[in-house]
């Protein structure tokens, strides 16, 4: 016998510690008093990632949301609900606060709304049919059948979509740049070269969706008068490849790629070229650059792509996330595309959202959403009810945000009016135990390592300010330091060849600016504040200390010694500075000081 | 698949539409929908979906129930997710899974149409494409 109804009771850790326990019992109880247990069966669940407004508890099949429930309230939703089938009001989540510029596709209560991740999770990747049903190749169509060029490239400069790689550039004027340059062969390029530490939304696109990356670039192709496409993609990603490969095929077989294809007379074809893994070679110029065989380095701009890219012929170079939202504008049209997010950047962005996070996953949320909804509310918070410290976005060539800037709606816009940058949308979640010298420090030397060295301020620059910030992770740098790097981060903001260089610098350049307090510690002090500088922390054991030996047992370099049941002491000389002491203490006897 | 004619397309995302339509409707089937991005499989999906063939297998009822994949649905920390699908019962997102509770899923969801306590998860977005 099927159940009626089913009642899921959040359980994740924030409801959990609301009371969801009570709630849950205090149901079963009214349920078996109402005697209808056989009708509803009662659950708990997993996080449900909406802990603001906990405990969540939602009544399928009609999706009945109910926030801040009290285990009091059980008897109205038993009573009510499920024995008279009438929902509890008063526990809904209150639609009037969500504004009504935002689509009317959003649930009220979520607050994600996937374009590019729609098929993501829903169909199967490797199975041609499945895309095609959910309205796959219908942009195409059009694009073949039913519009100009110049009208493909109105809808999209009309939709306002920007590009996602970064920069935001608007995707309709770049195409119609390329559109207007004549030469007698044009490319088409995506760039799948997803590098930053902690961003993964490219290769969950591809993955999950591949063929809406082929068809997008083949309307693109039809746009711009372009028969030869290059996914540029890095050799880590396998899975995303082998994928790749397969819609690839398919749509060879269909004849959605290759010669006439659909029968319009429209020729385009698609090939994979794989990135060894430099991350310069994100940066269009050096891109098109390994393409054509060479070394991967950056070359002034302009000219720009769409005018002299590939082989010196006008290319299209867009990002899969961008690519992933071209077949829906035209299905669905600019005017619904261009009512999602702000004035300044329309539709959704796609997040990696990771670190110091309870849910880290991916998250496509309409610009404008703000950073409180993302990591409060979707991301459920900051693990082990920590204190929030920061939000690195665009990685390596962002910047940290901080908790005053929380509630400001994000767009292309106001990031860079905080100082960080959209980037690709990786989104590292800081919480108190996070040193930022020793952050700046991981983001600059992956820059030293991935600098391509044609121009001197990256060059140079990076490995400057690295050993800076070495010297004061160490306890060893001076104040003046902290000039040095701001010039030198200045030079190199203003005369790197491209943004690699031209952004390496944000992420210190940002910490110094909204934790100066905290490198003047490292500096003045020789502390760091959070114990997490190695050789500016030493361990110590206090007098809550009962001898149970189990940090002795733990020590990789057995430098704990002592009798049972009295106070043990690490031997300093040895200590290795590891932590595991620290985190195997059950009693707060380890000290980090 | 031969090459197709924009007549042909049309035909066959109509006959697709149906057929999904068909699968999800119809209550002598039921699907079993393992999330296998990179995200899935370094957790173990491809455990978890071998964990289900063999227990259908075992319960002898492979003919009834499809397996699918499916790409990342974005709760990572949740991997490997699977989605189950049944005529007469909500659509069901668990976060988790291993061979363990697969024979659970089996056992409690499939046969039984109950859910399983602290492993269901909330669909992070409505699809835009149901409207």
């Amino acid at each position: 016998m099927a159940y009626n109804h089913y009642i899921l009771v959040c359980g994740g850790t924030g409801c959990e510690s609301s009371n969801a326990g009570g709630i849950y019992n205090n149901l079963v109880a009214e349920a078996k008093a109402a005697g209808v247990l056989d009708k509803v069966q009662i659950v708990k669940t997993g996080c449900f990632g909406f802990c603001e407004k906990g405990p969540i508890v939602k009544i399928l099949p009609e999706d009945s949301f109910y926030v801040e429930v009290k285990p009091e309230d059980a008897k109205d939703i038993i009573n009510e609900h499920i024995v008279k089938g009438r929902e509890v009001t008063r526990l809904l989540y209150n639609k009037e606060k969500k504004s009504a510029e935002t689509v009317e596709e959003i649930e009220f209560y979520q607050k994600q709304l996937r374009i590019v991740l729609r098929n993501c999770g829903v169909i199967n990747p490797e199975d041609l049919n499945e895309y095609i049903a959910r309205d796959g190749y219908m942009a195409l169509e059009k694009a073949l059948f039913d519009l100009t060029p110049q009208q493909i490239i109105d809808e999209l400069k009309a939709a306002g979509l920007r590009g996602r790689g970064g920069a935001g550039f608007p995707t309709g004027l770049k195409w119609e740049g390329a559109m207007k340059t004549e030469s007698d062969q044009k490319f088409v390029v995506c760039n799948a070269d997803e590098g930053d530490p902690g961003a993964y939304m490219d290769r969950s696109t591809i993955e999950g969706d591949p063929h809406s990356v082929l068809e997008a670039m083949t309307i693109c192709g039809k746009a711009i008068g372009a028969n030869q496409g290059f996914v540029y993609i890095r050799a880590e990603y396998p899975l995303a490849i082998d994928r790749l490969k397969i819609a690839m095929k398919q749509a060879r077989e269909a004849g959605l790629l290759g010669k006439d294809i659909l029968g319009s007379g429209f020729d385009f074809d698609i090939e994979i070229r794989l990135g060894a893994g430099a991350f310069v070679c994100g940066e269009e110029t050096a891109l098109l650059r390994s393409i054509e065989g060479q070394r991967g380095m950056p070359t002034p701009k302009p000219p720009f792509p769409a005018q002299s890219g590939l082989w010196g012929k006008p290319t299209v170079i867009n990002n899969v996330e961008t690519w992933a939202n071209v077949p829906v504008i035209l299905n669905k049209g600019a005017s619904w595309f261009s009512k999602i997010g702000t004035e300044d950047s329309k539709g959704t962005k796609v997040f990696a959202l990771t670190g110091k996070v309870r849910n880290s996953g991916l998250v496509e949320v309409p610009m404008g959403t703000t950073l409180r909804e993302i990591i409060f509310e979707i991301g459920g918070g900051i693990k082990d009810n920590k204190k929030f410290k920061g939000v690195q976005t665009g990685g390596p060539s962002g910047g940290i945000i901080t908790e005053e800037a929380l509630d400001t709606p994000i767009d292309f816009k106001a990031l860079q009016s905080l100082g960080s940058m959209m980037g690709s949308g990786g989104m590292i979640v800081m919480d108190e135990d996070d040193c930022v010298v020793d952050v700046s420090k991981f983001y600059m030397e992956f820059c030293v390592d991935e600098s391509c060295g044609k121009c001197s301020p990256c060059r140079i620059g990076t490995r400057q300010i690295h050993s800076l910030l070495d010297k004061i992770s160490k306890g060893k740098g001076e104040l003046a330091d902290l000039e040095k790097i701001k010039e030198i981060g200045f030079a190199m903001q203003k005369s790197s060849l491209c943004q690699l260089g031209a952004s390496a610098p944000n992420p210190t350049l940002s910490t110094i600016k909204k934790f100066e307090a905290e490198y003047v510690a490292h500096i003045t002090d020789h502390k760091c504040p959070v114990g997490k500088c190695r050789e500016l922390t030493t361990y110590m054991i206090n007098d809550k200390c009962i001898g149970c030996g189990a940090c002795a047992r733990k020590c990789p370099a057995n430098c704990i010694t002592g009798e049972r049941k009295t106070k043990h002491v690490i031997d300093q000389a040895a200590c290795l500075k590891c932590g595991e002491c620290f985190n195997v203490c059950k009693f707060g006897a380890v000290e980090k000081v | 698949m031969a090459k197709m004619s924009l007549e042909d397309l049309r035909k066959l995302r109509n006959e697709t539409q149906q057929q999904i339509k068909k699968r999800e409707t119809d209550d002598k089937i039921a699907q079993v929908i393992v999330g296998m991005g990179t995200c899935g499989i370094a957790a173990g999906a491809k455990a978890t979906l071998d964990a289900f063939v063999k227990e259908l297998d075992e319960k002898n009822m492979g003919g009834d129930v499809i397996i699918r994949q499916t790409g990342c649905m974005g709760m990572c920390q949740n991997e490997p997710t699977v989605e189950i699908v049944m005529a007469d019962m909500p659509n069901i997102i668990y976060g988790k899974v291993d061979a363990v509770v697969a024979k659970e899923i089996v056992e409690k969801h499939l046969l039984k149409k109950e859910l399983l306590n602290d492993r269901i998860l909330d669909r992070p977005a409505v699809d835009i494409l149901k409207k």
